[in-house]
């Protein structure tokens, strides 16, 4: 068993037996429910709108090197530079050659996963520069030296007792049941930290081809900050997430932030084109963005499950799956938990290692309801199974079904094993066969009849 | 061209090969950006002011229609002393300057050189918007034309003075205004602004002013 498999069983074992954590979750995801839908409902034909979307991000997914080709050369003609990674490793290098050319001593930072993808500050960390996640949710996550729990809401698993407790310790702040109180702690301690930062460091939700801006969304302002205090801007995005034009921000950023946060619009949706520009009044001084491939060319070049690469990062699938809501964001032991992450981890970080993850669905298909997108998520994750079966044939299958498959050919040798299986079948639960003792533990073995159909048969044929 | 940009885009031609069939789509025949699919936003102009009075309410942002300038600067003018605005950052311009000016208290302009300390200090940002969209109470500001970047996200409040003629319908309308403006030389930020800023990472509770504004006011003129 791999690693990554035991510690998810490990733990999804633990998170699933604590009601407490489950309801807090539930009530957690209640008002984001109740909002969602209210904001859903005010759209024309939400269905619709899925179509339009869809359809924005296959064009630009199925076109990829023409659109990227003309974001990369619009992007440059509007003064910023462009670096491309072929994987996590060239993508940190490149950042670091960025911050040493640039004299940074401090860096502060906007959410971002994919820099959470290349384990980013960990790499700055040792190379001895200050960085200071500025988003609430990931400030709360780093001073807790924890991964993010949920890749939209960092911290939701946290009650304000935690977070409370967490800044008194490393910030001196009073104690406070406040979450108002608390979010203005953290905001007066990282006012300062936009202000001396030398370099900025965020994402981008879309990459704009016909304009060459990349676009921004948040609720908080840190990101705005991020981009225009600090002297650099660098931005790290992955290449998927172009599209070809301003126009299809029409439709994608009103539906990320419903599916994603049940807001008719996120509070700020910001496009960044270029560095200062001559007479503007302030801005950073260079703006780079690292494009990172990091495995997506090979989902791509699986026409099957391509439309994972579609995702916009709402999270909605999370915020509906059973899975999530009953094992939490950290059992995954991924940067992308949920369904999404359950389809794409094992094309990007190998399908021998993680193929567990698409075993743990229920198949209920809320995650393809809910994506805005239309990502066929729930099928995605059978595919993952039929795939990983190939790569790591599963021993137990294949002894009980080459076995089945040998005695069901043999109609003397099916009616005799009928007959020892009717009767050892009360033993069954003493046997080591996966799973079926934990099954057993609140569940009764049905019963079993005393003669088959086809000695019942028999004998009302002699009646 | 680098090596890496190379490699990628080969590796990109190579996986789209294999094409991916089309999606079957209801509403491929219309337009893509889903116009005609969002939410409504009436037929009229009396219709649009009414939509985007409501959203701006629901968003917890202050909106004062006001007939004329001189109108604004007494509102405005009112609203420093009742808030006790002191210093208040400001950028040229022919709806802001005379606004900026009439309060009582520091102002400055950001057209001059300043430093992040003094903006940081500023109780108030005072901008223009290049438009407002009522579909989501969004407005929009550019670096180029409301005063660069730090001006309506670094200030606690942040004061837009705007004309009902810059209110457009929706985003799609935005979108084309801005393309038609701009022609094809983006300014080197454009924000939409929804409200005052916000968070929910502590247990998904509301809370306004995260890092940016805790306070958004749109005086709209006319």
């Amino acid at each position: 068993m791999s690693d990554s498999k035991s510690i998810f069983i490990k733990e999804s074992t633990l998170t699933s037996a604590d009601g407490d954590q489950r309801q807090f979750i539930r009530t957690a995801l209640g008002g984001y429910y109740k909002n969602r839908d209210l904001y859903k409902a005010k759209y024309r034909d939400w269905e619709l709108a899925r179509d339009a979307a869809s359809l924005a991000k296959w064009s630009a997914v199925n076109n990829l090197a023409e659109v990227l080709e003309k974001f990369v050369a619009k992007f440059e003609s509007n003064g910023g530079k462009v670096h491309w990674a072929r994987d996590a490793a060239e993508a940190r290098q490149i950042i670091l050659h960025l911050l040493a050319k640039a004299n940074a001593k401090a860096v502060i930072k906007s959410k971002c996963m994919t820099t959470e993808e290349i384990h980013l500050n960990d790499a700055l960390e040792k190379a001895g520069y200050g960085v200071v996640e500025s988003d609430l949710g990931e400030f709360i996550q780093q001073l807790r030296g924890e991964a993010p729990y949920h890749f939209v809401f960092p911290c939701m698993h946290l009650k304000r007792e935690a977070i409370s407790d967490l800044f008194t310790k490393h910030l001196g702040t009073a104690a406070t049941d406040s979450p108002e109180e608390l979010t203005m702690i953290a905001r007066k301690h990282l006012r300062k930290l936009y202000i001396t930062a030398d370099v900025g460091i965020t994402g981008a939700n879309f990459l704009v081809a016909d304009t060459g801006q990349i676009s921004i969304t948040e609720n908080e302002g840190n990101a705005r900050l991020t981009a225009a205090m600090p002297r650099v801007h660098i931005a790290l995005s992955g290449i998927e997430k172009v599209i070809n034009s301003i126009d299809d921000l029409a439709v994608l950023l009103p539906m990320l932030a419903t599916a994603g946060a049940g807001q008719p619009m996120t509070c700020y949706n910001t496009l960044y084109a270029g560095p200062k520009k001559p007479g503007e009044r302030d801005g950073p001084e260079e703006f780079h963005l690292v494009l990172l491939d990091n495995a997506r060319t090979q989902l791509l070049a699986d026409p099957e499950q391509r439309d994972a690469l579609h995702c916009i990062r709402c999270g909605a699938c999370l915020n509906v799956c059973p899975i999530f809501k009953n094992i939490g964001g950290h059992a995954y032991g991924t940067t992308y938990q949920g369904p999404i992450g359950s389809v794409i981890t094992p094309h990007l970080r190998g399908l021998k290692d993680w193929n567990h993850l698409s075993g743990a669905s229920s198949l209920c298909g809320a995650c393809t309801d809910a994506c805005p997108v239309r990502i066929d998520l729930h099928h995605h994750l059978l595919q993952n199974r039929r795939n990983a079966a190939k790569v790591v044939p599963n021993l137990f299958d294949r002894v009980f079904h080459g076995t089945f498959n040998f005695v069901i050919q043999r109609p003397a040798l099916f009616s005799l094993g009928g007959k020892v299986f009717r009767k050892t079948f009360g033993l069954l639960k003493y046997l080591p066969v996966p799973y079926l003792g934990t099954w057993l533990k609140s569940r009764d073995l049905p019963a079993i009849p005393k003669k088959s159909f086809r000695e019942e048969w028999k004998e009302s044929k002699n009646v | 061209m680098s090596d890496a940009r190379k490699e990628i885009m080969a590796r990109i031609r190579e996986a789209l090969k294999t094409p991916s069939p089309k999606p079957h789509l209801k509403g491929e025949s219309a337009k893509v950006t889903g116009r005609a699919w969002l939410p409504e936003v009436g037929d009229t102009k009396a219709e649009t002011y009414a939509l985007l009075s409501d959203n701006l309410a629901k968003l917890k942002a202050h909106f004062h229609p006001v007939e004329n300038l001189d109108q604004a600067v007494s509102l405005v003018k009112d609203l420093a002393l009742k808030k006790n605005w002191k210093t208040i950052a400001y950028h040229k311009n022919e709806l802001v300057t005379p606004v900026a000016q009439a309060i009582e208290g520091e102002s400055w302009a950001v057209d001059d050189a300043f430093t992040k300390d003094k903006l940081e200090a500023a109780d108030v940002g005072l901008t223009s918007c290049v438009s407002i969209v009522a579909q989501f109470g969004a407005i929009l500001v550019s670096s180029e034309t409301s005063g660069g970047r730090g001006l309506s996200i670094l200030p606690p409040v942040h004061v837009v003075i705007a004309k009902a003629d810059q209110v457009v319908p929706d985003l799609a309308a935005c979108f084309e205004q801005v393309n038609a403006q701009f022609k094809g030389k983006m300014p080197s930020m454009l924000s939409f602004i929804t409200g005052p800023s916000r968070t929910g990472d502590i247990e998904r509770i509301l809370v306004l002013g995260a890092h940016g504004p805790k306070e958004l006011y749109l005086i709209l003129i006319g």
